[in-house]
Order: C-alpha cells, then sequence, then structure tokens
C-alpha cells in the first residue's frame, strides 16, 4: 500500500477519532458541555491526535529506517573489496536500487511476472535487454550478484511494506480505540492536548538549532574526508591554487584567503565612510521631512537582490573602472578586478552600515548633547568628541559584521572579481575568493569522491569559521563596551 | 567622556581674546565654523553618493532591460507544401513526425526568400544562407509543432511569424550597428541592409513579446527565443513552499520563546543559534543543502523543493525575529484580561495573542519572502543554474520535484554567457525580478498602514 494511501487512511481515523471522542464525551456528560472538564472540541482533539501522531511518527521513522537496514543486509551479497571504498559502496547500491525499480516498472507494465522477476537469471540472457523494452535503460549490463541483491531488496522491501501498513494501522486504531476509552467528563483533555501542542512548539524552535548542527556536520564530515585526501597542511599554507581534475591539484586556501580579504578591505573602504556619515547626517542635521524621504531610499538598496549587483558590477562599474582608471593607469586591462568587486559590494553594505549606526546614534541619550552644546561646542564638535565616542563599540559591532557580510558574499564576487587565484597587490587585477572557488568547485555533474570537489567543503567550513569568529567578535564588543545609559 | 569635551579647543581657554564685537568672527571661530559646514557637508555628500548610484545601477538596468520586453519578428506568408512535409502523403501523423526540424528550416528559407523575390526586394551580394539566417533557429521547431498539431494545415498558405535573429533584433534596438556587423562573424552588412528595407514594407516590425515572460531558456545560439517562463514557474513554487514551510514553524518557535520559554541554557542556545543562522553567509546554506538535501536524503537536483528547503532554512531566522517583535508589541493587558476570565496560557495565546500580531506577522513574512525571492547563491549549489527546456509539471503533479530554474539565477545564468543579446534579457529578467519585490513591498506596507495598531 502506498504511503500516500497510508496517510490518507490515517487522516481519516484521525477525522473519526475527532468526531467520536467528541460525541462521547457530549453524551456522558448528559448533551450539556458545562458538565465537562474541558470545552468539546478539546475532547475532540484528542482523539485526533491520539490517532494520528503515534502512527504518523512511527511511519517516519520506518521509511528512514528502512532503507538503512535493508542496505545493511544486502551487504552480505558482495566480497569484501567492492564495497570497502565508500564511493563504490554508495554507486553500486544506486545501481541495485535502479535495478529493482527496473523490475518494479516491469512487473506494473506486464513484461515480466511476478514470478519472473524473482526469478530471473542473468544465465537466461540480458537483463538489461529486457529492461529496456519496457524503457528502463541502465549504464551497464547488470552482474549477478547486484541482480540477485535488487530481487532481495525487492522482497525486503515488499515485506517492509506490509510490516510498515500493519503497524501503522495497529498504532492508529489502538490509539483511537484509547482515546476514546479514556474519554469521560472528568478527562482532562485541554490539558492533555495544550502539552502536545506545546511539545510541537519547542520541536519548531529547536529547527534552528538543528540547522546549526546540520551545517557543522555536514561541512565537518566532508571537510575531514577531504583532509584524508589532500593534506590538511597543504591546504592552509600552499600558496598555490590549482586545481586539476585529473589529480595532482594545489589546493591551497592562501590566495584565495587573501582575494577574500583584499576585496572585503577594498569594501569596507567604500561602505564605513559613506555608511557612517549618511547615518550621522539623517539622525543629527536631517530634519524630520528628509529624513522620512531618504532613509526608505537607502534601505532600498538593501532590499535589492545581490545578483543585481552583480551584473551591475559586470555590466557597468568592471568597464568604467577599465577604460577610466586601469587602462590609463597601465595597471591592468581586466573588467573584472578588486576594485570592481569591492567597490560594489561596498554599495551593498551602506544601507547595512547606516541603519545600524543610525540605531545607535539615535540610542545615545540627548542630555549628552545638551550637555556638549551647552558648553558652547558646535554640533560637530559634539559629534565627533560625544556622540561618536558614545556609540562606538556599537559601531565598531556593526562595520565587523559588515565585514562578515562582505566576506561572506557570493553573487558580486562571481560576477565581478574574476576567477584567477591570485597573490598580488594590484586592485585593479582580477583575483578571486573562497565563496567564487565554492561555487566554481560545486557547480556542475560533481562527482563527491575527488578532493577537487571535497575542498568546497573545507572552504565552506574555513568561511563559516570566519564570519562566526567576526560575529562573535561583534557582539562581544557590544556587550563588553556598550555604555549603559539611565 | 569628560576628557574628550576637556581636550576641546573651547573659545574661554583662549585668553589672548582682546575687545572685539560679537558680530566679528575671530580666527578660531572661523575655522570652528568652516569645521562645522565641512562636517555637515561630508554627510550630506554621502547620501547623495549613495541615492546617486543606486539611480545610475536602476538606470542603467532599465535602460538595458526595457528593450527585452520588446522583439523583431518577421511575417511573411508560407507555403507548407506537401511535398516536403508530407512526402508519403497519407497525413499519418507517424510519417508527419519523421520530417525533423532542418526539413522545416529549409522550407522556411526558401519560402522566405521566395517571397522576397516575388516582392521585388533585392538586396546586392546577399546569400541564400544569409537570408534565411535572418530568421531564429527557433521557427522551424514552431513550424513543425503547428504542422503536428493540425496536419490540415499542409497545402495551404499560412501568415507565419517568425522571430528575428538576435543579432536583427539588436540592430533594430540599435545595439548592433552596421560599423560592428563587419567585424562580426554572426551577421553580415548585407542583411542589415535587407532588414531596413524589410521594416520599411512592414514585413520586419518590433512590438511586444509575450514570449519573453513565458517561454523556456534557450541556447547560447537563439537568444531571441529565450524567456523567463520556466524560472518564474520555479520561483512561484519556491515561494509557495517557502511559505508553507516557514510561517507555521516560524510562528511556533516564536511563540515558544516569547510567551513560555523558561530561562534556561536550552532557551538562550535556540536564540544565540537563531541570531547566528541570520548572519551565516547564503553560500554555507547552499553547501548544507547539497549535503543534506540531495547527496544524504537523496531528493532530486534542481528541484524547487530542494531549493525552496534551503531558502526556507535561511528565511526562518528573519520570520521568527519579525514574528516575536510582532508578539511583543501586544499589550500585557490582553494576556492579563484573558487570564483573569480564565483562559488558560494557551488559549490566551492562541485566541487573543496571536489575532492581534497576525498583521504584523504577515507584513514581517512578506518582507522575508521578498528577500529569499531574490537569494541566488544557495541555489546555484544544488543546481538549480542547469539549463532547462521543459516546464515543470502541475503542482499537484509533483512539479516541485520537477527540475527547475529561478529568476535571479536566470539574471546569473544569462549575464555569464557571452552574446550581448543575453545582457539585455538579463537585464529584463531583473525588471521582472524588481517588479515580484515591489509588489510583495507595497504589500507588506499596505498591511502594515491598514491593520497595524497603536497601543
Amino acid at each position: 500500500m502506498s504511503v500516500f494511501l497510508l496517510l490518507a487512511i490515517v487522516a481519516i481515523l484521525s477525522v473519526a477519532g475527532f468526531v467520536l471522542c467528541r460525541q462521547r464525551a457530549l453524551k456522558q456528560a448528559g448533551g450539556t458541555a458545562r458538565n465537562l472538564h474541558s470545552l468539546p472540541n478539546y475532547y475532540g482533539w484528542f482523539g485526533f491526535i491520539m490517532a494520528s501522531v503515534p502512527a504518523v511518527l512511527v511511519l517516519a521513522v520506518w521509511m528512514i529506517g528502512q532503507p538503512l537496514f535493508i542496505e545493511r543486509q544486502l551487504s552480505g551479497f558482495f566480497p569484501a573489496e567492492m564495497i570497502e571504498d565508500d564511493a563504490a559502496r554508495t554507486l553500486l547500491f544506486a545501481d541495485v536500487r535502479r535495478v529493482a525499480s527496473g523490475l518494479d516498472v516491469a512487473v506494473a507494465q506486464g513484461a515480466l511476472t511476478e514470478d519472473e522477476a524473482n526469478n530471473i537469471r542473468t544465465e537466461f540472457g540480458s537483463v538489461r535487454d529486457r529492461l529496456a523494452t519496457v524503457g528502463v535503460a541502465l549504464g551497464s549490463e547488470v552482474t549477478p550478484p547486484v541482480l540477485q541483491a535488487a530481487q532481495d531488496y525487492r522482497e525486503m522491501s515488499r515485506v517492509g511494506a506490509v510490516g510498515r501498513t500493519i503497524l501503522t494501522f495497529v498504532l492508529s486504531i489502538g490509539g483511537l480505540i484509547l482515546a476514546i476509552r479514556a474519554t469521560n467528563p472528568e478527562f482532562r483533555a485541554r490539558n492533555r492536548v495544550e502539552q502536545v501542542v506545546l511539545a510541537l512548539l519547542i520541536l519548531s524552535s529547536t529547527i534552528a538549532i538543528l540547522t546549526t548542527v546540520g551545517i557543522v556536520l555536514s561541512m565537518l564530515t566532508e571537510s575531514l574526508r577531504f583532509f584524508t585526501m589532500y593534506p590538511a597542511a597543504d591546504f592552509f599554507f600552499s600558496l598555490t591554487w590549482s586545481p586539476n581534475f585529473r589529480g595532482n591539484s594545489e589546493l591551497g586556501l592562501l590566495p584565495l584567503l587573501w582575494g577574500t580579504l583584499y576585496i572585503s578591505f577594498v569594501s569596507m573602504l567604500v561602505a564605513v565612510p559613506i555608511g557612517l556619515f549618511s547615518a550621522i547626517y539623517l539622525a543629527e542635521y536631517a530634519s524630520n521631512r528628509v529624513r522620512s524621504i531618504v532613509k526608505p531610499l537607502i534601505e532600498v538598496i538593501a532590499g535589492i537582490p545581490t545578483v543585481v549587483f552583480g551584473l551591475f558590477a559586470l555590466v557597468t562599474v568592471g568597464p568604467f573602472l577599465r577604460d577610466y582608471f586601469a587602462q590609463p593607469l597601465g595597471l591592468g586591462n581586466s573588467g573584472s578586478s578588486v576594485m570592481t568587486a569591492g567597490i560594489v559590494i561596498g554599495i551593498l553594505n551602506i544601507p547595512f552600515i547606516s541603519s545600524l549606526a543610525d540605531d545607535i546614534i539615535n540610542a545615545v541619550p540627548q542630555s549628552m548633547r545638551d550637555g556638549s552644546l551647552g558648553l558652547g561646542a558646535t554640533k560637530s564638535e559634539t559629534i565627533r568628541k560625544v556622540v561618536l565616542p558614545a556609540a562606538l563599540p556599537g559601531i565598531m559591532g556593526a562595520v565587523l559584521m559588515a565585514a562578515s557580510r562582505a566576506i561572506g558574499e557570493t553573487m558580486i564576487v562571481t560576477m565581478g572579481a574574476g576567477a584567477a587565484a591570485r597573490l598580488d597587490l594590484n586592485p585593479f587585477q582580477a583575483m578571486t575568493t573562497i565563496t567564487v572557488k565554492i561555487v566554481s568547485q560545486l557547480t556542475g555533474d560533481t562527482e563527491f569522491n575527488s578532493p577537487e570537489t571535497l575542498v568546497a567543503f573545507a572552504l565552506g567550513m574555513s568561511l563559516f569559521v570566519i564570519t562566526l569568529a567576526l560575529n562573535i567578535l561583534a557582539l562581544i564588543i557590544v556587550r563588553k563596551y556598550r555604555e549603559q545609559y539611565e | 567622556m569628560s576628557d574628550a569635551t576637556a581636550a576641546n579647543p573651547m573659545p574661554a581657554a583662549a585668553p589672548a581674546r582682546g575687545k572685539t564685537s560679537l558680530y566679528t568672527q575671530d580666527a578660531l571661530t572661523r575655522r570652528r565654523n568652516a569645521a562645522e559646514a565641512r562636517f555637515k557637508m561630508y554627510g550630506l555628500v554621502a547620501i547623495v553618493v549613495s541615492l546617486l548610484v543606486l539611480a545610475v545601477m536602476l538606470f542603467t538596468i532599465f535602460r538595458d532591460g526595457t528593450s527585452a520586453f520588446r522583439q523583431a519578428t518577421i511575417a511573411f506568408p508560407i507555403t507548407l507544401e506537401a511535398e516536403t512535409l508530407d512526402p508519403a502523403g497519407a497525413r499519418n501523423p507517424e510519417d508527419l513526425a519523421k520530417v525533423t526540424t532542418i526539413g522545416y528550416g529549409n522550407l522556411i528559407g526558401r519560402q522566405f526568400a521566395n517571397y522576397l523575390t516575388a516582392e521585388g526586394i533585392v538586396v546586392d551580394g546577399i546569400s541564400d544562407k544569409d537570408i534565411s539566417g535572418m530568421i531564429s533557429r527557433d521557427a522551424p521547431g514552431r513550424l513543425r509543432d503547428m504542422v503536428l498539431a493540425d496536419p490540415s494545415l499542409i497545402g495551404q498558405t499560412i501568415d507565419f511569424s517568425a522571430y528575428a535573429t538576435g543579432r536583427i533584433d539588436g540592430y533594430l534596438k540599435g545595439r548592433v550597428t552596421l560599423d560592428t556587423a563587419e567585424l562580426d562573424s554572426n551577421v553580415s552588412v548585407e542583411q542589415l541592409q535587407l532588414a531596413d528595407i524589410l521594416t520599411e514594407r512592414g514585413i520586419l516590425s518590433i512590438a511586444f513579446n509575450m514570449g519573453f515572460l513565458t517561454n523556456p531558456d534557450a541556447s547560447d545560439q537563439r537568444p531571441e527565443s529565450a524567456g523567463l517562463g520556466i524560472a518564474i514557474i520555479g520561483s512561484l513554487y519556491m515561494m509557495m513552499l517557502v511559505l508553507i514551510f516557514t510561517l507555521p514553524v516560524g510562528v511556533a518557535a516564536s511563540i515558544y520563546l516569547e510567551e513560555f520559554a523558561p530561562k534556561n541554557k536550552l532557551t538562550d542556545l535556540i536564540e544565540v543559534n537563531i541570531s547566528n543562522l541570520a548572519a551565516v553567509p547564503s553560500i554555507v546554506f547552499g553547501i548544507l543543502g547539497l549535503a543534506i538535501f540531495i547527496n544524504f536524503a537523496g531528493l532530486p537536483q534542481s528541484s524547487s523543493l530542494v531549493g525552496a528547503l534551503v531558502i526556507s532554512l535561511m528565511t526562518l531566522p528573519t520570520i521568527i525575529i519579525a514574528t516575536r517583535a510582532a508578539i511583543r508589541a501586544v499589550p500585557p493587558s490582553i494576556r492579563d484580561a484573558a487570564l483573569g476570565v480564565g483562559a488558560s496560557k494557551m488559549q490566551t495565546v492562541f485566541h487573543h495573542v496571536l489575532p492581534l500580531a497576525m498583521p504584523g506577522i504577515l507584513t514581517g513574512t512578506i518582507l522575508g519572502l521578498a528577500s529569499a525571492l531574490g537569494e541566488t547563491a544557495p541555489l546555484l549549489l544544488i543546481g538549480m543554474v542547469a539549463f532547462v527546456t521543459n516546464y515543470p509539471a502541475g503542482p499537484l503533479d509533483g512539479g516541485v520535484m520537477d527540475p527547475a530554474t529561478a529568476l535571479p539565477v536566470q539574471v546569473y545564468s544569462w549575464a555569464s554567457r557571452s552574446d550581448p543579446a543575453f545582457i539585455e534579457r538579463s537585464s529584463g529578467a531583473i525588471i521582472v525580478l524588481l517588479a515580484f519585490l515591489v509588489i510583495m513591498n507595497v504589500a507588506a506596507i499596505l498591511l502594515r498602514r491598514r491593520f497595524e495598531r497603536r497601543w
């Protein structure tokens, strides 16, 4: 029985649970809800939950567990050397699954009877040709162990499906019966239902933790696999990056890190002064009318997708810098360069710094400004000597967060910085960053067993650690040095 | 702070000041006033620069992109010769299908050249290949589909309109000129001269092109027939799924954290994680999606489902932060009143706090979705940058598992092709993307204006 049908039946049983429990509660209370402990609907919901939640949970666990279990069982078919290597093992089981589903299709179309599918042997002729007649294309000829494994796979899946169906039914009906029997006017249905709802709420809020765990685990395991193939010291300290998909790659992090930091530095040179001065002007000088127009306009920049900035870098900023700066100065003739990417990322970060700094400056109490102005300082003196020092920790935090965004920015550098990994000081040269290389190593058809692909996970891990460190540093600065007013 | 102000060169600290009128400024005052004006100007310049950059960016994109919505087409009568298209003469669908697009291409080229001769349009030195080369390579396929769908057309003369190639289209839009054509192997000067005549005669015309919004992507050779159809469907599927995934989970998590969570280690851990996830670079989520959803869970690559899962994880922190703010904005008096008349904590939240916070929650969700719509980097890693020409199935037929692209990814993949016609398409795609963003943001603002309550 298909999972979908099973879920539909569980849904029907759950609705039946709702109706039956609600009716029973009302009937036992003599038709007046006032005699019940909880409102009648809570009895209904209790029936619904009892009929659905345990059944669905077990079903989900079963669906995840069954393939893993079957693979373990089938390992016995193959000689140990065939499944030693993880990659070979994955491929082999993909083959087994494909043959098994091919047999399923053949049976469904009537090209094979159920019996034939279970007893077909490679000795009787090519299985691949027979499956090809029903439209199942297999990459290579089916070997006897694979066929044998596929037949067993089908058998086990069939048994598994029957077991799954029975177990789900038993749980759903059992839950329903239990719920009906538990229903009586004294039963505290509302409390029970609220407990379940609370559990759901807690579960939802732990997704944030699960995501972090998922990020760290997925990158850590693949990075460790990478370091078994490629020495970690070479990755962290080598000065060359020249991946080669035929092997013998040099995968040094340093040129990429240099490009990343250089571009981020340029972007901060653009974003910090402009963002900070706009924030100061908006917070201290601008009239309410100007502020109400300009502030949303600057925030429009933040709402524009980064790929738009990428195209802007590629089509407008890059050629402009090349034609008017790089070529006349003799510094290079590449449209994509550190300057292109840096300036555009800087523009992207202006609203980020400006709105954070604006909030921080506004949080400095007015009394401090009044004190300074009262002593005869001009407005700019007040800002420079009183407001900014007071806001400094917050502004530092904002700057660090902007830096972490610049380091993690992907689309602008992919489209505007170039792809050549080099250690160079010339800002009009094309350089590349960690994020660009993650994209280029992982896009396209890739096998996850070569160091050239897996290096992307190590790069991702480095990127994650750097940005996380910057963000934590920002938090610490803000927490530690924040002035507490009032 | 006191140090800072003491170090200030205060007027009082200048004892040398003689008897001067208050109305004449001394040097120090002038200097200080000049510094004041300078400082104010820096701020003004900063604002002007950032707004100018925004304006330049939008201007270039609209300048390059609006022409993508218009497309040159060539319209001429074509006779569907029975001897070419149905040599057997039986109108048997299987026989008809044996005639390939090459056969149709030859037919179109021949008929177009004949038509020009019949109309007396001649350009010196133009070859037949040049003439047929003005019609998009997309036309034979379209004509073939038309004939296969309706075999009774064979033998008739019909009015056929086909896209002109990207270069001819570019010539009409001013992107290609006679000078550039001389250097370009894909277009000849004679073709452009012919194009001038055809435009005068009304055979070649430029008009609004619906195909840009509905066609699937096309190969490097056919920029004129590339469209956003699949990208728009893909983005639409993803946004619907993101909404379905994030709204319930986000609201549930926020309710727990705002209303129920005790102050303990677990709550702290959750809070720290949410704020950190909001700062993790988007590409890291792409790696997560690749490793977990595709490699581990075996979900299909390039599908909108995987894209939506990845984007949901990214958007969740944003939505949780917005929702928590909305829930916090509901005054405690509401909760006290509900608790006071005997509602349980859960009933208070679900019957009173949540409905009052709903406008704020929806506004935050729409804004979160708007930023999710523009997300590109993680989608590149899960294969949504692939070249997809088949429309995904309907949402109920498992279309979310079919390969698709998304609007911002389409912008990227067109921008990385060499033909300048694709830059125009790319900018056009940005205009479509920005239009969606504007609609979503305006909806959020209206929602806020209409329902926001100040307590």
